[in-house]
C-alpha cells in the first residue's frame, strides 16, 4: 500500500518536529508527514539534559558565540554555516518559549542562562537539567495543535525511493502489523539522529543506530567527517548514563584517584574554587576525554568492574544548588549508582556521546541528492567541525530543522516533479524484497552455521572501541576495518527466530545492525584516511594538526561493492583563519 | 546472593496464543541490573523472539512501562535485586490492549491527548522577546510539566479500567500544566472536555495514579484541583447573569 | 489483533486503595438512603407530633443499624474529600497540612455547634 505526502520527515526528535512545523508554516497547502520508529516524544532528544546555547544577554555577542564554536571545532567548521547558526539560534529558542517551553528563569522573569564547556560567556538556556525533555515535549505538543502534520508513529523506514538521482519517498514497516508500506513524496527530510550505538559504551539510547546515515549513504549521498566521534568525559560506569556538563558548569570538579584536579596538568588552566569559563572543568569535551586517557596511562584512575573511572565532585555545591539546578543528576545517581552527590563522589568515565559527522548538507539542509534533506544529528552542516561544543546541538536541531523544512517546502512548491513509473515499481517491489530478505534470515544459512544478531553487534562495538576510540592509529583502524569486513560476511548468516509479523523487534534489530555496519565502516575508513590529529580525531601516529593537508572535510561515498571511497572538500572560512585552540590561558 | 533469578515473562503472539502465557527464563542477578537488563539478556542470548519497547534506559523516554510483580513500573528504573530471590513476574501494562508480549496499544491515549489541547493558547501575537515568567510562576505548573507519557498512571487507575472513555490522569495533568502556566490563556477552551462526565468528574480519588507515577507529576492532585475550578465555574454560571461572568 | 484482558471479578481486592474505591462506589446507595430518610423525617415532622413519634419508633432496630452503616459510609466519603482538599485547594505559601487541619477544625466546630443546638 502506498500513501502520498508532499514532504516526508523521517524522525520525530527535535530536528524532525521542528522541520515538520516549518514545512506546514511555509506553505499551508502542503501535506507533511512525520514517520518515526518510536512515538515522537520517545525520541532521543528527550534525554538531553544540560541546555541549548544562544546569545541572550547584553554582555554577549554573536561574534563570541561564533568564535567559541569555530575554535571548539578545531577550525573544521564551515564559518558561513556557523554564522547562520549563531544568528538564528536565539530566535529559535525564543519561539520555543512562545510555544510554552518551561525555560528556567531569573528572578525578574527573564530567561536564565548558564555556563557550558568551551563557551566564553554564559549563554546556555536550560530547563533545569531536563532541557531536551522539555524542548521535545513542547515541540510535540505544539505539533498536536497543527492538523496539517500527519504522524506515522512506530513506522520503521527501511529504504529511500530513488529514481535518477532524485528521492521520492520512503519504504517503511508499520511495526504493529508488520505491513510494508511506502510513503511517496516530493521531498524527504532525514532527521533520524545519531549513531552512538555503534560503540559499546554510550550515552545514546537504543534507537540511535545511525539509520538515516545509512539510508542516505546507500542511496548515494556522501557522509561527511565521519571520523569525528565525540566522547563525553562524564558518563556513569556500566549504564553509560550521562552526567551533564551542567554539573561542571555549576562548579563540579574532576578528581583523580588521589583527589587531585588533574586537568591542570593538561594545559587547561589552573584550579580555582569557582568555575572559570573556558578553563579546567569547563574546557571542551575532546580535551577532557583525552586527559582521562593520560591519567589512566599514568595509573591515576580507579579500577572498577566496569572499567577505570575518575570522580566528579559536587559535594561543595550543597543540596540547595543541586536540587535547584541539577535535580535529575541527583535522581540518576541515586537510582543507578545508589549514591547521593550531595554527600558522595560520582564515579565517571568518558563515554561515546555524539556524532559530529553525518549526511553532507549545505546550509539549507540540502544533501547531494535532489529532494533529499537532512537536519539534526544525522546531518553534517559543519557547524560542529572536529568537536561539538556542549549545548550547540539542541539549537542546531531547531535552526537547521527549520531551514531544511523551509527549503524542502520551497523545493516542492516550485518544482513539483511527479514521481515516475520507476518509483511506483520500486514501491511495489519493496514488500517482496524485504520479505525475501527476512525469509533468508529466518531460514538461517546451512553453510557456516547460525549467527546471533547480538553477537555480531557486540563484536562490532568492541572492534570500534578498540580500533576507533579516543586515540587511534593506522594499525588499530586497519584491524577494525578487517573485523568489520568479517562481521559483514557473518551478518549474511544472522538468523531471525521471530516469524511473527506483529511488532517484530528482532527484525528491527537485524535492520538496525545492517545500518550500523555501514556506519561503522564509514567511520573507520574516514579515520584511516585522515593522517592528522584534530579535535576528537586523535591519531597517535600523526599527533599534530596538519592544516596543510587536512583543513578539509572528508566525504565518504559508497562504492558498488559496499566499500567506502574517501575524498575531501575545503572548509569554508569567512573571518577566522585557523589558530591555536587556547583554554585556561 | 544467588547468582541467578527467574523471570516469568508474559508471552502473547497473536495467531499463536489465544491469550498470554508465562514463560520462565533464568537470568544473571547482578547488583546493577534493572528488570530491563534482564529482558535484554533474554532477547540477546536466550530467546530473540521476546518483544518489548525500550529506548533511553534512563527513565525519561517513557517507553518501558510494564507490570512487574503486579505493579506498574518503568522496567529500566526498577532493579532485579529488589525482587530477589524471585521469581520476577513481568507482564504488559494493565488496562491497555496487548499487541504482542509486553507491547501494549496506547493509541487511545494518543487520540485523547489533543482533545485537552495541551499546547500554549494565546490570541495575541507573541512579544519581541520572551513572555516574562517568574520562578514562582514557573513553580505553579512545573510538577505537571514533568510527565513522560509512560502510561503507568492509566495502568494503575481502576476508573480507566471500568470506563475507557475517561480522559485519564496524564492527559488531565497536561491540560492543567497549561491552565496553570502564567503565559497561557486557553483555560476556557479546555473547560468542556475537562469538566465533562468523562473528565475530572469520572475520578473518585483512588490516588493510585500519583502513587504509580515515576516522575512525581501527581495527576490525582491535578484532577482534584480542576474539580474545584470546574465547580467554581459551574457555580458562577448558575448564579451570575451572562454578561457578568 | 490485540488481546484485551478481561477484568477479574475480584480485582477490587488487589489493593487497599481499590477496595476503598469499590466501597465509595457502593456508598452511593447508602447516601441515597440517607437522603430518603431525611425526606421522610421532614414529612413526618410536617404531619404533626403523632406522625413524628411514629417515625421515631420506626427508626429503631433494623433501621437504626442501617443508619449506622450509612453514617460510616458518609464518613468515608467525608474523610476522603477532606483528605484531598489540600490537593484541590493550592494556596500559595500555605503548607498543605494547614489547609487540611483547618478543614477538620471547621468540621469539628460545625458538628459541635449542631450538637449544642440539638442536645441543649
Ligand atoms: C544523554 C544526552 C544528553 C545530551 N545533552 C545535550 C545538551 O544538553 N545540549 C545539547 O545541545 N545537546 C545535547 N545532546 C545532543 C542532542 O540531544 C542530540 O544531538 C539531539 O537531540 C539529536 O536530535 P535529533 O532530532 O537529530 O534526533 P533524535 O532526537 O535522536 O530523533 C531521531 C528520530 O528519528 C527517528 N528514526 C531514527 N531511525 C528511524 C528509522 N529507521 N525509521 C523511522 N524513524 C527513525 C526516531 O524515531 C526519532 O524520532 C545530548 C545527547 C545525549 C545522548
Ligand atoms: S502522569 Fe506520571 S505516570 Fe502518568 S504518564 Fe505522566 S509520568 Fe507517567
Ligand atoms: S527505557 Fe526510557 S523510560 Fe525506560
Amino acid at each position: 500500500m502506498s500513501t502520498f505526502h508532499n514532504v516526508v520527515v523521517v524522525g520525530g526528535g527535535g530536528a524532525g518536529l521542528r522541520a515538520a512545523i516549518a514545512v506546514a508554516e511555509a506553505n499551508p497547502r502542503l501535506t507533511v508527514a512525520v514517520v518515526s520508529k518510536v512515538y515522537p516524544m520517545r525520541s532521543h532528544t528527550v534525554s538531553a539534559e544540560g541546555g541549548a546555547a544562544a546569545v541572550a544577554g547584553p554582555d554577549d555577542s554573536l561574534e563570541e558565540h561564533l568564535y567559541d564554536t569555530i575554535s571548539g571545532g578545531d577550525w573544521l567548521v564551515d564559518q558561513d554555516a556557523a554564522e547562520a547558526f549563531v544568528q538564528e539560534a536565539p530566535r529559535e529558542l525564543l519561539r520555543l518559549e512562545h510555544w510554552g517551553c518551561p525555560w528556567s528563569r531569573q528572578r525578574d522573569g527573564r530567561i536564565a542562562v548558564r555556563a557550558f564547556g568551551g563557551m566564553k560567556k554564559k549563554r546556555t538556556w536550560f530547563a533545569a537539567d531536563k532541557t531536551g525533555f522539555h524542548m521535545l515535549h513542547t515541540l510535540f505538543q505544539t505539533t498536536l495543535s497543527n492538523p496539517d502534520v500527519v504522524r506515522y508513529d512506530e513506522w520503521f523506514v527501511t529504504s529511500l525511493l530513488v529514481d535518477d538521482g532524485q528521492v521520492y519517498g520512503v519504504v517503511a514497516i508499520e511495526l504493529a502489523t508488520g505491513r510494508v508500506e511506502t510513503v511517496i513524496a516530493n521531498a524527504v527530510i532525514l532527521c533520524t539522529g545519531g549513531c552512538g550505538r555503534v560503540f559499546p559504551f554510550t550515552t545514546n539510547a537504543n534507537i540511535k543506530t545511525g539509520d538515516g546515515m545509512a539510508l542516505a549513504y546507500r542511496a548515494g549521498a556522501p557522509l561527511k567527517d565521519m571520523e569525528f566521534v565525540q566522547y563525553h568525559p562524564t558518563g556513569l560506569p556500566f549504564t553509560g548514563i550521562l552526567i551533564t556538563e551542567a554539573a561542571r558548569a555549576e562548579g563540579g570538579w574532576l578528581l583523580n584517584k588521589d583527589g587531585y584536579r588533574y586537568l591542570q596538568d593538561y594545559d587547561l588552566g589552573t584550579p580555582t574554587p569557582h568555575p572559570v569559563l573556558r578553563s579546567m572543568e569547563l574546557g571542551p569535551r575532546d580535551r577532557l576525554s583525552q586527559a582521562f586517557v593520560h591519567e589512566h596511562d599514568k595509573g591515576r584512575t580507579t579500577d572498577t568492574p566496569y572499567g577505570p573511572i575518575v570522580h566528579l565532585d559536587l559535594r561543595h555545591l550543597g543540596a540547595e544548588v543541586i536540587d535547584a539546578k541539577l535535580p535529575f543528576v541527583r535522581e540518576l545517581c541515586s537510582k543507578y549508582e545508589n549514591i547521593d552527590p550531595v554527600k558522595e563522589l560520582i564515579p565517571v568515565r568518558p563515554v561515546v556521546h555524539y556524532m559530529m559527522g553525518g549526511v553532507h548538507t549545505d546550509i539549507h539542509g540540502a544533501t547531494s541528492l535532489t529532494g533529499l534533506y537532512a537536519a539534526g544529528e544525522v546531518a553534517c552542516v559543519s557547524i560542529n567541525g572536529a568537536n561539538r561544543l556542549g549545548s550547540n546541538s539542541l539549537p542546531e536541531c531547531l535552526v537547521f530543522g527549520a531551514r531544511a523544512g523551509q527549503a524542502a517546502a520551497e523545493f516542492v512548491t516550485s518544482t513539483r516533479t511527479a514521481p515516475g513509473a520507476a518509483v511506483y515499481a520500486q514501491a511495489r517491489d519493496a514488500q517482496r524484497l524485504l520479505e525475501r530478505e527476512f525469509a533468508r534470515h529466518a531460514e538461517g544459512s546451512h553453510i557456516g552455521g547460525r549467527e546471533r544478531i547480538a553477537d555480531i553487534r557486540t563484536e562490532m562495538q568492541t572492534a570500534m572501541e578498540n580500533g576507533a576510540g579516543i586515540y587511534r592509529d593506522g594499525e588499530s583502524l586497519a584491524k577494525a576495518a578487517d573485523r568489520l569486513r568479517d562481521l559483514r560476511e557473518r551478518f549474511g548468516r544472522a538468523t531471525v527466530d521471530d516469524r511473527s509479523r506483529t511488532f517484530n523487534t528482532e527484525a528491527v534489530a537485524l535492520l538496525e545492525l545492517s545500518f550500523m555496519l555501514d556506519v561503522a565502516e564509514s567511520i573507520v575508513v574516514s579515520a584511516l584516511h585522515r593522517g592528522e590529529s584534530r579535535g576528537a580525531h586523535q591519531r597517535t601516529d600523526f599527533p599534530g594538526r596538519d592544516d596543510e593537508r587536512f583543513l578539509a572535510h572528508s566525504l565518504v561515498r559508497r562504492t558498488p561493492d559496499g566499500g567506502g571511497l574517501v575524498d575531501y572538500m575545503p572548509v569554508k572560512i569567512t573571518q577566522w583563519p585557523p589558530g591555536e585552540r587556547v583554554y585556561g590561558r | 546472593m544467588a547468582d541467578t533469578i527467574t523471570m516469568q515473562v508474559a508471552r502473547y503472539r497473536p495467531g499463536q496464543e489465544a491469550e498470554p502465557v508465562f514463560q520462565s527464563y533464568d537470568v544473571p542477578l547482578r547488583k546493577e541490573w534493572a528488570v530491563l537488563d534482564g529482558l535484554n539478556h533474554i532477547k540477546d542470548h536466550v530467546d530473540g523472539t521476546l518483544s518489548y519497547r525500550w529506548s533511553c534506559r534512563m527513565g525519561i523516554c517513557g517507553s518501558c512501562g510494564m507490570t512487574v510483580n503486579g505493579s506498574p513500573v518503568l522496567s529500566c528504573a526498577t532493579f532485579l535485586t529488589d525482587y530477589a530471590p524471585g521469581p520476577v513476574r513481568v507482564e504488559p501494562l494493565r488496562n491497555f490492549p496487548v499487541v504482542r508480549d509486553l507491547v501494549v496499544d496506547i493509541g487511545d491515549f494518543m487520540a485523547k491527548l489533543p482533545s485537552v489541547k495541551p499546547w500554549l493558547i494565546r490570541d495575541d501575537e507573541p512579544p519581541e522577546g520572551e513572555y516574562l515568567q517568574t520562578p514562582d510562576e514557573l513553580d505553579d505548573y512545573k510538577k505537571f510539566s514533568m510527565c513522560i507519557n509512560c502510561m503507568l498512571c492509566y495502568s494503575a487507575c481502576p476508573v480507566y479500567a471500568l470506563d475507557p472513555a475517561f480522559v485519564g490522569p496524564a492527559a488531565i495533568a497536561l491540560a492543567q500544566r497549561y491552565n496553570l502556566d502564567s503565559r497561557d490563556e486557553g483555560a476556557a477552551d479546555r473547560r468542556d472536555v475537562l469538566s465533562s462526565a468523562e473528565g475530572v468528574w469520572a475520578c473518585t480519588f483512588v490516588g493510585e495514579c500519583s502513587t504509580a507515577c515515576p516522575k512525581g507529576v501527581d495527576p490525582a492532585g491535578a484532577i482534584q484541583r480542576y474539580k474545584l475550578t470546574a465547580a467554581t465555574h459551574a457555580l458562577k454560571d448558575f448564579l451570575l447573569p451572562r454578561g457578568a461572568r | 489483533m490485540t488481546y484485551v484482558k478481561p477484568i477479574s471479578t475480584l480485582w477490587w481486592l488487589r489493593r487497599p486503595s481499590y477496595f476503598l474505591f469499590a466501597l465509595r462506589e457502593l456508598s452511593s446507595v447508602f447516601v441515597a438512603w440517607f437522603v430518603v430518610y431525611l425526606l421522610m423525617l421532614v414529612s413526618a415532622i410536617s404531619a404533626g407530633p403523632e406522625a413524628y413519634h411514629r417515625f421515631l419508633d420506626w427508626s429503631t432496630g433494623r433501621v437504626l443499624v442501617l443508619n449506622v452503616v450509612a453514617l460510616l459510609f458518609v464518613l468515608l466519603h467525608a474523610v476522603t474529600w477532606f483528605n484531598l482538599a489540600p490537593r484541590a485547594m493550592v494556596v500559595p505559601h500555605v503548607p498543605p497540612v494547614v489547609v487540611l487541619v483547618l478543614h477538620y477544625l471547621l468540621w469539628l466546630g460545625l458538628s459541635a455547634a449542631l450538637a449544642w443546638v440539638v442536645l441543649r
